[in-house]
């Protein structure tokens, strides 16, 4: 590689701003100015996000992708706002990989894409509005407070003068970018904070989305992969000599992944696959399995961790406390399940790679498959697609590198499409993890200390290899084997991933302490929504309403007490417990309540729960969320019943089992999700704002569970401490 | 070769007779509305109507299928929007959008026999169908709207578009 291939792109070694956690902050910024995508003749395009073209089309660059989560309605709107224009009149299209879409990475997750959007959409909205009111201006003699934007024209005010963006698109060009612009004021909004419908909803409800899966390039094969079930371990031997008989297949090649099988349809390339035959080798870790993980953590646990937090006293509170109480809270391994299988299409030719992928970081498909061809960055054209869910598992795109191997070793296009059980077995899992927690009381009866050791691994300490593929082209690589080795040994002990939402609990407690053992089985690692919140609020909270119950205090008043003086928690969690009734239900259900930050968002809900036969149902959830300014309250509702959804799901049904170092579940007979006639009556209610707007993908899953196991607690008296929830 | 009615258009098919319905339709014919989400019959994903029955594709061998009427997503929408999918959009139901197909399906199938289901009605008809993000409220409030717009008879607005930029093809 020549030393001056310096592509526009800026990365982060370990950064997790896009995940929530930590970065270590040593970032690479090359020179080159890109081209603005798509550019069209005389129109006006003030950045790579919107582009007004003379014909009058709108086009808004979606940098964010779409995986259900509404990026493709909210982004448009904030934008439009400004623009003075319908967001629905908007062309959107799926964004390629550009250097002004990379802070410091492109990539969609952490809850992040609105907040981190906001102010850049609302200046060019802002921008391209007072560049078109000037060239208007202009071009009638007037002066420019005599032209008026709205609705996608500027009028002449006090005549029936206007013209369309697009008639004054080319002039507009001509103009310098203004360096400062205003905004509009909250109260005038039309699109913002309105319930605008999603612009993708007849393509979802006609089947004519277009999602990885139903790509279609001429002349495809299709291919599936035999990847070895046991994490880590070779192929020991294999044999086609029967697949390669049956109808439909084209080549059986080994790839990096393992074994390709290609034909000229799934269903060829599936059978065929059935009838290769493969020794594989256990690998590395043959002795992990679930009961090795649980009684290893218990030993783990024995030792002292790194201190993420230390207050007052910290551990020694607890020698002074008139009563210790102890419990030991467990989570399961987690898969993601998106809906849609893990799949990409690709064609490598021998000067372009195109890809077509559904993902949730096209710069990290875009590295992966760079490196794994060994080329330069700018010949790998990266086409995002809709995705059938996201969930964090897209923002790992391994599976996009199969077919750019096979396409080139075939000189032919190829698709790789994941079985469920592919998809099932070959995840990146949310970890597994061990707490013990302590809390001493005075002769008061008040909590005075708590402690809380996790042992966990850390999701980026297992990442930052795959992920040294970003960095710089230019740098050798014995300065980036000497930073990710760096980094990763580094993230062991400070990935916040691993204690967020509970080494920053906001009970006001004079002593806590919270350590953090670093313990990793070696099972893939990744972001499952809401990533530690996930865990550490079904702890946290399950473990502060034991403590309300030892109290003898009702566990809403006793999240009172201990919140005192914090108005934004307690707004959302009072107001849960006003729209729930708390303290009133009806004969046959009980009722928990939780409260969780995360995202930048707080979000409290009240599970209403009936246990019949040991069998729990979740009959209503109320659910209370502050995400700042609600960019679509439409959208901000659906996130929340969404992430309930997800959470009651992992809560009442949620585990992966590991044996000799591979997954025990496979599809969803043993991987059980929540169904249409177990999905509970979900109410939700948004705290109005003027604000910013904060995270919704992902804050309305943590509090779940533990809302959930709390209600268990109330109608049966037993405490449930360990993922999914079972009573016995 | 396997001959059967797909959408109302006939169609003749050679493959072998074991193939699912459900990759026959995406691969050799290419109408990829019908979803694959676990080929197992246990997420209702691949839901097509036979005969006005609701069936899993993945699960139907093509061989079964032959001089049988096939209805797909792509069937459903004709000039206009069909009831559950005007419903559909109205309540913004889609996330993701991935099971949708098959919501839709299962949920016209339903209000083709029971004009006006009640809420356990649609749970016993509706929980073959995952919905990963968690739609379920919101099918459920569809079908009630559904089967009032069928009702009413009402004319429907929604018209579909075939250039909506969405639908991006590969050429
Ligand atoms: S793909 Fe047919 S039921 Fe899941
Ligand atoms: S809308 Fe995403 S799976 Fe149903």
């Amino acid at each position: 590689m020549s030393g001056v291939e310096i592509t526009r792109r800026k990365f982060l070694v370990g950064s997790t701003t896009a995940v929530g956690g930590l970065a270590l902050g040593i970032s690479f910024t090359g020179q080159k100015v890109e081209a603005l995508p798509n550019v069209t003749d005389g129109a006006l395009q003030p950045n790579a996000w919107l582009q007004i073209r003379p014909d009058n089309k709108i086009v808004f660059q979606l940098d964010k992708t779409e995986m259900g989560q509404g990026v493709i309605a909210s982004m448009p709107a904030i934008l439009a706002e400004e623009l003075e224009v319908d967001p629905r009149d908007m062309v959107v299209e799926l964004a390629p990989v550009h250097g002004d879409f990379q802070d410091p990475m492109q990539m969609t997750g952490g809850s992040s894409s609105t907040r981190t959007r906001w102010d850049v959409l609302r200046e060019t909205g802002a921008k391209a509005r007072t560049m078109l009111i000037a060239a208007a201006a202009a071009k009638w003699e007037v002066p420019l407070d005599q032209c008026v934007a709205r609705e996608g024209r500027i009028h002449l005010t006090g005549s029936d003068r206007s013209a369309t963006y697009g008639e004054l698109a080319n002039d507009a060009a001509k103009l310098p970018i203004p360096k400062e612009v205003s905004f509009k004021n909250p109260a005038d909004y039309r699109y913002v904070g309105k319930p605008l419908r999603r612009v993708d909803s007849i393509a979802k409800s006609t089947g004519t989305a277009e999602f990885g899966l139903d790509v279609r390039v001429p002349d495809a094969l299709t291919a599936v992969v035999l990847r070895n079930p046991h994490f880590g371990g070779p192929i020991d031997s294999f044999d086609t000599t029967e697949a390669e008989e049956m109808p439909g297949v084209t080549n059986i090649l080994q790839i990096s992944a393992g074994i390709a099988v290609v034909a000229d349809t799934y269903w060829h390339a599936r059978k065929a696959a059935d009838k290769v035959t493969v020794a594989w080798n256990k690998g590395p870790l043959e002795h992990v399995s679930s009961d090795w993980i649980r009684s290893t953590w218990e030993e783990q646990a024995k030792q002292e961790g790194k201190s993420v937090r230390s207050d007052g006293e910290g551990m020694q509170g607890l020698d002074l406390a008139a009563d210790v109480t102890t419990a030991v809270y467990e989570v399961p391994y987690l898969a993601h399940a998106t809906m849609e299988p893990m799949n990409t299409t690709a064609r490598v030719t021998p000067d372009s790679i195109e890809v077509w992928s559904p993902n949730q970081g096209p710069q990290i498909v875009q590295s992966l498959v760079a490196d794994a061809l060994d080329v330069p960055l700018d010949q790998v054209t990266v086409y995002s697609t809709l995705m059938g869910g996201g969930f964090g598992r897209r923002g790992i795109p391994d599976y996009a590198v199969d077919p750019v191997e096979i396409s080139k070793a075939l000189g032919q296009p190829v698709k790789v499409v994941w079985s469920r059980e592919d998809d099932m077995r070959h995840d990146y899992y949310r970890p597994a993890t061990y707490n013990l927690l302590k809390a001493g009381v005075d002769d008061r009866g008040k909590v005075q200390t708590w402690t809380h050791r996790i042992v966990a691994p850390s999701i980026m300490a297992t990442l930052i290899p795959t992920m040294s593929v970003m960095a710089p082209q230019w740098m050798p690589d014995w300065l980036t084997t000497l930073l990710v080795r760096g980094a990763g040994s580094l993230m062991k002990t400070r990935d916040a991933s691993s204690h967020e939402g509970a080494g920053d609990h906001p009970y006001q407690i004079d002593n806590i302490e919270v350590e953090h053992v670093y313990f990793d089985p070696g099972i893939p690692l990744g972001f499952w929504r809401s990533v530690g919140h996930s865990q550490n609020a079904f702890v946290i909270e399950s473990f502060i309403d034991e403590l309300a119950y030892k109290a003898k205090e009702d566990p809403y008043e006793f999240r009172r007490r201990l919140l005192a003086g914090n108005d934004r928690l307690l707004t959302v969690l009072n107001l849960a417990a006003e729209k729930a009734a708390w303290g009133t239900v009806k004969d046959g259900i009980s009722e928990g309540i939780a409260i969780h930050e995360s995202f930048g968002s707080v979000v409290a809900e009240v599970a209403e729960v009936s246990v019949d036969n040991n069998k729990i149902k979740v009959e209503r959830v109320v659910c209370v969320v502050d995400c700042g300014l609600a960019v679509n309250p439409d959208i901000v509702k659906a996130q929340m019943e969404s992430g309930i959804v997800f959470g009651l799901t992992a809560a009442l049904k949620g585990e992966i089992n590991i044996n000799e170092g591979s997954v025990v579940e496979s599809n969803f007979h043993d991987y059980k999700m929540l169904r249409m006639n177990e999905s509970p009556k979900i109410e939700v209610y948004i705290i109005p704002h003027d604000d910013k707007p904060t995270g919704v993908g992902e804050p309305g899953t943590p509090p779940i569970a533990p809302a959930v196991a709390n209600a268990v607690y109330a109608a049966t008296g037993q405490r449930i401490r360990r993922l999914p929830l079972r009573l016995s | 070769m396997t001959h059967f009615l797909l959408n109302g258009e006939p169609v003749d098919i050679d493959v072998e007779e074991d193939t699912p319905l459900l990759w026959v339709l995406r691969d050799n014919i290419g109408l990829t509305g019908t979803k694959f989400g676990c080929g197992i019959g246990l997420c209702g994903a691949c839901s097509v109507h036979l005969d006005g029955e609701t069936v899993r594709s993945c699960q139907t061998p093509v061989g079964d299928v032959s001089g049988k009427q096939v209805t797909t997503i792509e069937g459903l929408t004709r000039e206009d929007l069909h009831p559950v999918q005007q419903a559909w959009v109205e309540g913004n139901v889609p996330q993701c959008g991935y099971c949708q197909s098959g919501q839709i399906m299962s949920a016209a199938a339903l209000l083709a026999e029971n004009p006006d289901p009640s809420d356990a009605d649609i749970d016993l008809a509706m929980s073959g169908n995952i919905c990963r993000c968690g739609t379920y409220g919101r099918i459920r409030s569809a079908i009630h709207r559904a089967a009032e717009l069928m009702s009413e008879q009402t004319d429907v607005v929604q018209h579909f578009d075939p250039d909506d930029p969405l639908v991006r093809r590969v050429s």
